[in-house]
């Protein structure tokens, strides 16, 4: 394939909050000026928009790609929102990629927003539709289920405990200490995981992200316009995404094995065959705390049922030998869906770029990975950077 | 198959009845807390300017939708208005007909190149027409909650 | 970049905020009500489970029998319409105790949400179904469970015309 190259030239984010004042284009206008402004361009320079966000149902606007489209500098460009769910966030970024590594614009506008706090009395309403409507509904689940049946699945296939998987939300919790715009930062213990309010066993309160209200935006550019914006382009290396079935009762809930599909596709296209060693810093999906190490087995960076391993090792530490989520992740700076996702993006370029101060990883990491998940807990994207 | 054709024999068909059980609290926003108080406290319609770009948005942004530089420059934009087009609504939302039809009309403030979405009220439907010069006529300002129906209605100036 | 910002956009807002009333909001209450057709399969399924029996659908191709049924095999994207009755038991594939409801508030009672690998369906094809007659503590992924149906009278053609599976 005759495709560009293409960088990531410039990001902004918002804070992640439970409830912003801000509206949904007013948080996409707050991210998509300071992403601009970081690269010293205007949206003049801006061939092209692609925005991501979740459910329209969460702010509460139908046909919300169109609401917010003058925030994020959509007027008169060619504009486009796509929406797979949690995935969304990367996705979003993959999309923007497509638009100008296939030759049909120099630059792209990358922005996802998400204003949970509109929906009442929770956005798990807006998520019941997400069971099948005659053959699950009826039976009266909650979105928790899934996860909950996801994560015992999980653990039980490999024997792992629940002390195992709750020093993600430790760690993760106590990295967003050092993010300007978490907004569950926290030193807490594995024992205070463990205490936390059983919501639907093993799930707990503290192995979950919040809900919340927030906005990122990415500047992606084609070679010969990066290397005139910046002298630090972060290269999209690869992509991937693939999607499972969406009979979820009929997969095997142990393994994202659309996630590793995922991950092939990126790795293949960035002539990584050895992930372990050329990834530097992760930013995978974790929207609870037994997904981070879920998808550090998708995407091959552990062996299946290891991941808990090198958490307690100390490998995953912001330190460590593969720093995972050194962000503080969803668990620790916010989970507002798209939005999330394209921070794991703005959290690696920063990472790469060495600009992601008191969080920066030591050892000036040149490949970096970011992931989302989402849909039926089917939908797996991913993104690889390098400089 | 045409819209209107239905199942109507089949004993196997089966529907699913149920409901997404979703409210919506939405936050004005920092342009729009500017504009409503505004219309609360002081009976004023504000509009916020783009200097660059030589535009006053009303309803007023925070931002410019075409350079996207944040604006600053707030102005008062008046209380009158011309109708720029209307419609008559004759049934409610649940499909009834409506005892009193409804004018709604798109009036564009002089001084502002948007315009507010509003009814038109002391004035028959008949006597409505395009470009029809109109004005604000606020509840007493004891009734204002901070919301576009403290705007009672526009009439014919 | 990051490094250099000291003061990221956006204005949050505390609970107080909204009850005092020093923001302005507007409320939206929508009636979202559906009619969601159940389909082909799905309208085969809910009769059979009115009549007391799980059935499920195989693909004369790839061989695999699923279920809930559907009309096309999404591995081989072929249509499939060879039904098949299968037994009312069948093996916890997972399970959780769910101590919310979906709003998020604390349910009264905690329910035993399972995937319930049916017996008869090709290996992994299961359903949701909830547990019960048994002890939270005492539930396992691997248990073998059956069905409790309603009475034949009070069914209705639906997923709870099965009122729970315990274990046999």
């Amino acid at each position: 394939m005759a495709m560009r190259k293409v960088a990531v030239v410039g990001a902004g984010m918002t804070k992640f909050m439970r409830r912003a004042q801000e509206t949904g284009r007013e948080l996409a206008f707050q991210a998509s000026r300071m992403a601009l402004d970081s690269c010293e361009m205007t949206l003049d320079d801006i061939d092209a928009v692609a925005l991501g966000t979740a459910p329209d149902a969460f702010d509460g606007l139908h046909m919300k790609g169109e609401y917010l489209s003058d925030g994020a500098g959509a007027w008169h460009k060619p504009y486009m929102r796509c929406y797979v769910g949690g995935g969304t966030g990367v996705f979003a970024a993959i999309q923007g990629w497509y638009h100008v590594a296939s030759g049909l614009f120099d630059t792209c506008l990358v922005v996802c927003e998400e204003k949970m706090s509109s929906c009442m009395p929770h956005p798990q309403g807006a998520f019941l539709t997400i069971f099948d409507h005659t053959t699950e509904r009826a039976l009266k689940p909650n979105l928790i289920w899934i996860f909950a049946l996801e994560m015992n699945r999980y653990m039980t296939m490999h024997g792992i405990e629940k002390k195992d998987i709750a020093l993600v939300a430790v760690k993760n919790k106590r990295n967003a200490l050092d993010h300007p715009c978490a907004q569950l930062a926290a030193n807490i213990t594995v024992e205070d995981v463990l205490n936390s309010e059983v919501l639907a066993w093993p799930v707990q309160r503290l192995d979950i992200s919040p809900t919340s209200d927030g906005a990122v935006a990415i500047v992606m550019a084609a070679e010969h316009v990066a290397k005139r914006i910046t002298d630090k382009p972060a290269w999209v290396r690869g992509v991937g995404w693939s999607l499972d079935t969406a009979y979820w009762t009929s997969r095997d809930l142990y393994y994202p094995k659309y996630v590793e599909y995922a991950a092939r596709m990126a790795y293949d296209m960035a002539g990584i065959t050895e992930p372990r060693k050329e990834i530097h810093v992760v930013e995978p999906y974790d929207p609870f705390d037994y997904k981070e190490l879920h998808h550090l087995e998708g995407l091959l960076l552990a062996d299946k049922g290891d991941a808990p391993r090198l958490t307690a090792e100390g490998v995953t530490a912001r330190d460590g030998n593969m720093p995972v989520c050194p962000s503080g992740g969803m668990l620790g700076v916010g989970n507002p869906i798209a939005a999330a996702g394209l921070m794991k993006i703005s959290e690696i370029f920063w990472q790469l770029r060495g600009e992601a101060g008191k969080r920066q990883v030591p050892g000036q990491p040149k490949t970096g990975l970011a992931q989302s998940w989402g849909d039926l807990m089917q939908v797996g994207c991913v993104m690889i950077l390098g400089v | 198959m045409s819209l209107v054709e239905r199942i109507t024999t089949s004993a196997d068909a089966k529907v699913w009845y149920d409901n997404i059980p979703i409210e919506s609290l939405y936050t004005v926003g920092i342009a729009g807390e500017k504009f409503f108080r505004a219309i609360k406290d002081r009976g004023v319609i504000m509009g916020s300017v783009c200097p660059s770009c030589n535009l006053t948005y009303l309803p007023p942004m925070m931002y410019c939708e075409r350079c996207l530089a944040e604006l600053e420059e707030w102005v008062e934009v008046g209380t009158k208005g011309t109708v720029h087009t209307y419609t008559v609504v004759g049934v409610s939302l649940e499909g009834e007909p409506l005892e009193q039809p409804e004018i709604l009309a798109l009036i564009k403030v002089e001084g502002a190149h948007g315009g507010l979405v509003h009814r038109l009220g002391e004035v028959k439907p008949e006597d409505v027409e395009i470009g029809m010069p109109v004005e604000a006529v606020f509840k007493p300002k004891k009734g204002r909650e901070g919301s576009i129906l403290d705007i009672e209605h526009f009439k014919p100036v | 970049m990051s490094a250099n910002v000291e003061n990221f956009p956006g204005t949050p807002l505390s609970q107080a905020d909204f009850d005092e009333g020093k923001i302005l909001t507007t409320h939206w209450k929508p009636k979202l009500e559906y009619g969601w057709d159940a389909g082909v399969a799905i309208s085969r399924y809910l009769a059979e489970l009115k009549n007391g029996r799980i059935i499920g659908i195989k693909c004369s191709r790839c061989r695999s029998t699923v279920v809930p049924p559907r009309v096309v095999c999404e591995w081989c994207w072929e249509p499939m319409d060879d039904w098949v009755y299968l037994k009312d038991t069948g093996t916890v594939n997972t399970f959780s105790i769910c101590y919310i409801r979906w709003d998020a508030s604390r349910a009264k009672e905690p329910q035993i949400p399972a995937v319930i690998e049916i017996d008869g369906a090709s290996k992994g094809a299961g359903i949701l179904h909830l547990l019960d007659e048994v002890n939270a503590d005492d539930v396992t992924i691997g248990m073998k469970v059956q069905a409790v149906w309603k009475p034949a009278d009070e069914r209705t053609g639906a997923i709870t015309d099965i009122r729970y599976f315990k274990p046999t």
